[in-house]
């Protein structure tokens, strides 16, 4: 923008140096560990039942969480930029309240939701549906942990929507079901595609939340994060690093994804913000 | 926000019909979505609440008598204190180079500045663990030296470093690019020096989104549990943050105290938000004042 302030040296060079200390000194040192395992060896790892098992519950789970978020998060979003009720603004603010909680905590509390004798687990075991110890359990922590990304991503561009295109396809008699389908869900699309990745990710490195959960059972209920967590516990560095790796790729797709995404929605809306 | 549905200008034209504006349409959608969150958002933290005060006041307070659970309430306070101003410094810095001058590859320094969100804790853990564990990059060195950072605090807090980095830098920098360099610029002409320009000029500008991203990092280095746990080691009395606090009580079926030490994180999250909609109403006054972000 200009030269006349001062401090680029100072705070680009402090921001560097921190990243690279911080960021990508201990990610660097992960992908090292994972070069030194060898192909043979890391194909070897990764195409073990466990491993195996780990990734399709996890990437499994997470899918149903994001269909879940996918839903529930453009209906939220919806209610909170189209409508005026009271209680509004506290719904607004609870929306927030996975990404303050700790993961642990969201853990603890969903364990006690779905224990057998807890507020949903008891219910739901009398018409034979068990969360707790289940995939399903996995699902609702993912779900939760990502519940504002979707809201977030789509909220503002659900705002900024014009409204005379929907009231001239009004006014040309179109139904609503058909405006919506037809105008207005391409128009956030990129954005509810873009929080839907952002909340798959985050579904797929999530450990806090699920461990209080799942049961843990090898090849049933053990997503990655936690296999991860169990290889190094064992002291098998090769194999978690490996599978923390192969995660990291995952993350790394997804953030193409999201940037891609956002071209296209820039694109779309002509404004380079 | 919605548009005004009967501002003068179309209170005269032709009813207004917008997607979902029946009463049907609007009822249905509204009490579907409140029934939902009233049971994915609301009951968890009744529950934790409930659960901590399951056996009365009297079990709930006896959960912090514990020397286990108070060394973790210092330690995670401690941790705290440490690593909240540096990520205030590092977000203050990284916004300023990134919102206020234009370089080649300034870009991807956006996305290496937010790249921590999207990496899962656990890789976190294990990506420090091959720095500064034994078998690590600098572990021999370290070893040498008799340097322990690995299962021991300093772990602890490069882990939270890491995690909780994004946080202040994502507030300040499209609130800075949006409030331009003029005030700066204006600052510059009449003689200011960085630290004053900083100090009197831009950081009050941005003293909410500042106050926001630190509450915010706050709160995530408080709860930080996955990169933790793989580099604290979970060691009783020694390493135990109040998440693997939590996680500990649990796993010996001391559920009070687990649900106890949990309220103290969900009134800690619970002020972050509040925190964030002061902030924002603060906020919307202001831009209704000045006609400009202002955080």
């Amino acid at each position: 923008m200009n030269r006349v302030i001062p401090g680029l040296p100072l705070s680009l060079g402090i921001t560097v140096l921190y990243l690279s200390l911080i960021v990508l000194l201990p990610l660097g040192a992960l992908v090292w560990q994972a070069l030194d395992v060898g192909w043979e060896r890391y194909l070897a790892i990764m195409s073990g039942a466990r491993t195996m098992a780990a990734f399709r519950i996890t990437l499994s789970t997470a899918a149903i969480a994001t269909l879940f978020n996918g839903v529930y998060g453009l209906a939220l979003a919806w209610v909170l930029v189209r409508y005026e009720f009271p209680g509004k603004r506290f719904l607004d603010a609870l929306v927030d309240v996975p990404f303050a909680l700790p993961t642990a905590v969201a853990g603890l509390a969903l364990s006690a939701l779905f224990a057998k004798n807890g507020w949903f687990g008891g219910p739901l075991a009398q018409i034979g549906i068990e969360v707790a110890y289940t995939p399903l359990g996995i699902a609702m922590a993912m779900a939760f942990t990502s519940i504002p990304f979707v809201v977030r991503t789509v909220q503002p561009v659900l705002e900024d929507l014009a409204a005379d295109v929907e009231e001239a396809a009004a006014t040309l008699g179109a139904s609503d079901l058909r405006i919506f389908a037809r105008i207005i869900f391409p128009a956030i699309l990129p954005a509810f595609l873009t929080g839907a990745s952002l909340g798959f990710a985050r579904s797929l490195g999530e450990f806090g939340a699920i461990i209080f959960i799942a049961g843990n059972l090898p090849l049933k209920t053990e997503v990655v994060s936690l296999l991860t967590f169990i290889r190094i516990e064992e002291y098998d560095y090769p194999a978690a690093a490996a599978i923390a790796a192969t995660l990291l790729g995952f993350a790394f797709v997804l953030l193409f994804l999201v940037n891609m995404l956002q071209l296209w929605q820039q694109r779309r809306i002509g404004t380079g913000d | 926000m919605a548009r005004e549905p009967l501002s003068p200008e179309n209170a005269h034209a032709p009813r207004r019909i917008r997607v979902g504006d029946g009463p049907l349409a609007r009822f249905l959608l509204i009490g579907t979505v409140l029934l939902v969150t009233v049971l994915v958002l609301v009951a968890p933290l009744l529950a934790i609440f409930a659960e901590a005060f399951r056996h009365g006041m009297g079990a709930y307070a006896a959960s912090f008598s514990a020397p286990d659970t108070q060394y973790a309430i210092g330690l995670t306070l401690f941790t705290a204190l440490i690593v909240v101003p540096i990520n205030v410094g590092f977000g203050i810095a990284a916004a300023w180079c990134i919102a206020k001058f234009s370089f080649p590859g300034r870009n991807l320094l956006v996305a290496l500045v937010e790249l921590p969100f999207s990496i899962s804790p656990i890789i976190a853990g294990v990506a420090y663990l091959f720095v500064y564990g034994a078998q690590g990059l600098l572990g021999p060195w370290l070893g040498e030296h008799d340097i322990k950072i690995m299962f021991a605090v300093p772990a602890i807090i490069l882990a939270s470093l890491f995690v909780t980095a994004p946080f202040v830098a994502r507030e300040l920098i499209p609130l800075m690019i949006a409030q331009g360099s003029e005030e700066e610029e204006a600052a510059v002409t009449l003689g200011a020096g960085g630290w004053r320009i900083l100090r009197l000029v831009t950081l009050p500008n941005v003293r909410f989104a500042l106050l926001y991203g630190a509450a915010l990092c706050n709160a995530r280095v408080m709860g930080e549990f996955g990169a933790v746990s793989v580099v604290a080691g979970n060691i009783r009395g020694q390493t135990n943050t109040l998440p693997l606090q939590i996680e500990l009580l649990y796993q010996d079926n001391n559920a009070v105290a687990a649900f106890a030490v949990a309220t103290l994180l969900t009134l800690v999250a619970l002020v972050t938000l509040v925190a964030k909609a002061i902030i924002e109403r603060l906020d919307a006054a202001r831009v209704k004042a000045q006609g400009k972000p202002g955080h």
